[in-house]
């Protein structure tokens, strides 16, 4: 029973599904259909059937083309967002039912970091400030001394001079109001971050002190991390896991090392042949041609086909389940499954 | 004589408290065809270098000295009606933003055929007609039916073709691509990329590559040319400058990159940032950064000289030669 225990993941998602329904008044949604008047709402699909877990230490990564539902899932994940179906889990208790006062303690626990420093710092406040708020939220019982020391030790710990206290966000740049963001989130010591592309709008040198500061405080603090990013060479870098996910639904998910040497899904495959290297002359990339399905209308099927060199009849029928492959790895995928994979080469 | 030969361009931009310099001598060559990335960080004088060989300047930036010469004619000193004459006939720019370029309330095809117009004696019908020869060009799926089509009824990657398309509309002899593909998806990129190094390459157009992926000007450019606070502080074959930068902020820049270093450890970062105009440094605008920063780095600003196949603006370019690189010692 014990070492069962021991086994539950920190984070864990079931069938997560979200839709964003478009009509709001039902005249408008009124159709006829079959002859019949019927109310029909249109929705988008932007997370389908989600499942995923996350151990304690893990730097999880997802990766995917804008509008597959990447912040959507760290959205419902970190309680700003309710599900449409399925359930998350956190440390074995369930959290996406929980609103109001009940988020509290989680809130302590699961930190989110968001892509845009400065929108997510409030501009009228000047750093102190920012740090202590989430402090004097989560600790009533403290003084103000005991709460200007805390926000004095984060801020040396991601680099900051205390000194920069008395700053306002605009007097930062876009690095040191990263850093901040981070600092924010670490005031209250988190077990868990939710990072949504927390360094896609910094400079490449910038992007590495912002990278180093996380891997720090993954060692120091023993850190979790689900990091979202369409930035393949972080993931490389940073991750222990990714999750490659395409229009809502997982295509393929496999730790990191496994992912990079042995790509399967299609759209995997794809992805990684499109990254420009560095180094070498590239060989031509896969191309994807074919209409970019919307989150609207869903292709049946699998959703990849509309882009898929290799998709046929099969795969405009029935879903791809994901299935977990030798080495590990989970792919979503008929041709993977039927091992016709052959026939993708680049053009 | 080279397609375009830029000679001590200075920029400014005024302000309350006098003028700030954005640019500060800049000296390059481009010949016919050739392709030619500016990589470096935000706020470098990148895009403000794009604006002002397009003679795009507005204020309170204007071109303080220097020269631009065109086929040989200097851009600096053209009227604003040979300018207008000039931009998208001869010198064509793509943004990222296609939308800066396309007008939302006009079709693709009123849009092409007007440009046409405005610099070719051309009846619609005939200006109809290479636009759709264009679209074929640029692969674009059932070409007669984007014609008719607004730019909101199309996908973000299939809008920066219909730019490229545009951009050789009038069979240009230069390019300047402004992070052409910075919001586009990777895949979607690297179509892009391929379309535009095919363009540039069959047509014999020369290309200006702004960007800051270093990956992309790898794969596109054959000369580089790398800016730091206004400033070209490395340029030569692109190979060279990835392979065995020089300048100290090249090699830091190409450093941090999560590529060069092994999954986990911590990426080698460059400390600070980069000097804003107002506050530019003395000497040297990268020696607030530099780990190998010497007297003379605080007071004088280097000058551009060759050193091997490239060109190199750092006083201590010559001791970083001769230190043994770390991993060669064993
Ligand atoms: N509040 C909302 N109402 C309606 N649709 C929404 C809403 N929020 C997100 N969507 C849609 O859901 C889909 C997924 O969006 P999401 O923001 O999760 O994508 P993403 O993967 O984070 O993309 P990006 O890389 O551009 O940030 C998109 O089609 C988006 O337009
Ligand atoms: N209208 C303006 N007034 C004053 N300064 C300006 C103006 N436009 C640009 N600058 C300054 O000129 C410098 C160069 O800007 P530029 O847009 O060329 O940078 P860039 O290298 O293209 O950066 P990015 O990668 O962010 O696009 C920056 O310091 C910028 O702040
Ligand atoms: S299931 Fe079919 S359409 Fe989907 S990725 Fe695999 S081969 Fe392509
Ligand atoms: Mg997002
Ligand atoms: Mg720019």
């Amino acid at each position: 029973m014990n070492s069962q225990r021991d086994k539950t993941p920190l984070l864990r998602v079931d069938g997560l599904e979200k839709r964003f329904d478009l009509d709001r008044g039902i005249l408008e949604s009124l159709k006829f259909k079959n002859g019949k008047l019927a109310i029909e709402t249109r929705a988008v699909h932007a997370v389908n059937t989600i499942s995923f877990e996350v151990e304690k230490g893990d730097a999880l990564c997802v990766v995917g083309e804008s509008g597959c539902g990447k912040s959507t899932i760290a959205r419902m994940i970190a309680g700003l967002l309710s599900p449409s179906g399925g359930a998350i889990h956190y440390d074995g208790a369930r959290i996406d039912t929980l609103r109001g006062k009940a988020l509290l303690p989680l809130r302590k626990k699961l930190q989110m970091i968001f892509q845009n420093p400065y929108a997510s710092l409030n501009p009228r406040m000047t750093i102190a400030q920012t740090l202590a708020e989430p402090l004097r939220y989560h600790n009533p019982g403290q003084s103000k001394g005991e709460l200007q020391d805390k926000a004095i030790s984060v801020m040396k710990s991601v680099g900051v001079d205390p000194a920069w206290g008395a700053r306002y966000p605009h007097e930062l740049s876009g690095g040191q109001r990263q850093r901040i963001a981070i600092a924010r989130a670490l005031t209250v010591d988190p077990e868990f971050i939710v990072a949504d592309e927390p360094i896609s709008a910094l400079d490449v040198s910038i992007q590495a002190q912002v990278l180093n500061l996380m891997l720090e405080m993954q060692e120091t603090h023993g850190l979790t991390y689900l990091f979202i990013t369409h930035d393949l060479s972080v993931v490389e870098h940073f991750g222990t896991k990714v999750i490659v996910l395409y229009l809502g639904s997982i295509c393929e998910m496999a730790d990191t090392r496994t992912l990079f040497e042995a790509p399967k899904h299609p759209y995997t495959k794809a992805l990684l042949s499109a990254v420009p290297q560095l180094k070498e002359n590239q060989r031509s990339h896969i191309r994807l041609q074919g209409e970019i399905p919307t989150p609207i209308n869903l292709p049946s099927g699998c959703p990849f086909r509309t882009r898929c060199p290799i998709a046929n009849t099969r795969c405009a029928q029935e879903k791809p389940q994901p299935l977990q492959q030798a080495d590990g790895s989970v792919v979503a995928c008929h041709a993977v499954e039927e091992e016709r994979l052959g026939a993708l080469n680049p053009a | 004589m080279s397609l375009l030969s830029v000679r001590d361009l200075t920029v400014k931009f005024g302000s309350r408290t006098g003028p700030v310099t954005a640019l500060n001598g800049i000296s390059f060559d481009l010949a016919r065809g050739e392709r030619l990335g500016i990589v470096g960080e935000s706020g470098a004088g990148k895009s403000i270098t794009g604006f002002a060989l397009m003679n795009l300047l507005s204020k309170p930036g204007y071109i303080d000295g220097g020269q631009i010469l065109f086929e040989g004619e200097d851009v600096a000193q053209m009227s604003p009606r040979d300018v207008r004459a000039m931009r998208g006939d001869r010198m064509a720019m793509i943004f990222q933003d296609p939308m800066v370029t396309l007008n939302p309330v006009l079709t693709i095809g009123q849009q092409m055929i007007e440009t046409l117009k405005a610099h070719r004696k051309l009846s619609t019908q005939e200006a109809r007609q290479i636009a759709l020869v264009k679209l074929k060009e640029v692969y674009i799926p059932s070409p007669q039916d984007r014609l008719d089509q607004y730019p909101h009824e199309l996908s973000g990657g299939m809008r920066q073709r219909i730019i490229i398309a545009m951009a050789l509309l009038l069979d240009p002899k230069l390019i300047i691509a402004d992070e052409p593909t910075t919001a586009l998806d990777v895949t979607i990129q690297a179509d892009i990329m391929a379309l535009l190094l095919e363009m540039c390459q069959s047509n014999q157009v020369g290309l200006i590559l702004i960007t800051h992926d270093l990956g992309v000007v790898s794969q596109v450019t054959e000369r580089t040319m790398v800016m730091y606070a206004g400033r070209i502080i490395e340029s030569g074959p692109t190979r060279s400058i990835i392979n065995d930068p020089q300048h100290p902020y090249t090699q830091g820049l190409i450093n941090a990159l999560p590529q060069q270093t092994p999954p986990g450890q911590r990426l080698k970062q460059i400390p600070g940032t980069m000097p804003t105009l107002a506050t530019m440094p003395k000497g040297c605008p990268f020696h607030t950064r530099c780990a190998l920063v010497g007297e003379g780095c605080m007071t004088h600003v280097p000058s551009i000289n060759q050193f091997g196949s490239s060109f190199v603006a750092c006083h201590e370019v010559h001791r970083l030669q001769n230190e043994v690189p770390a991993e060669d010692v064993s």
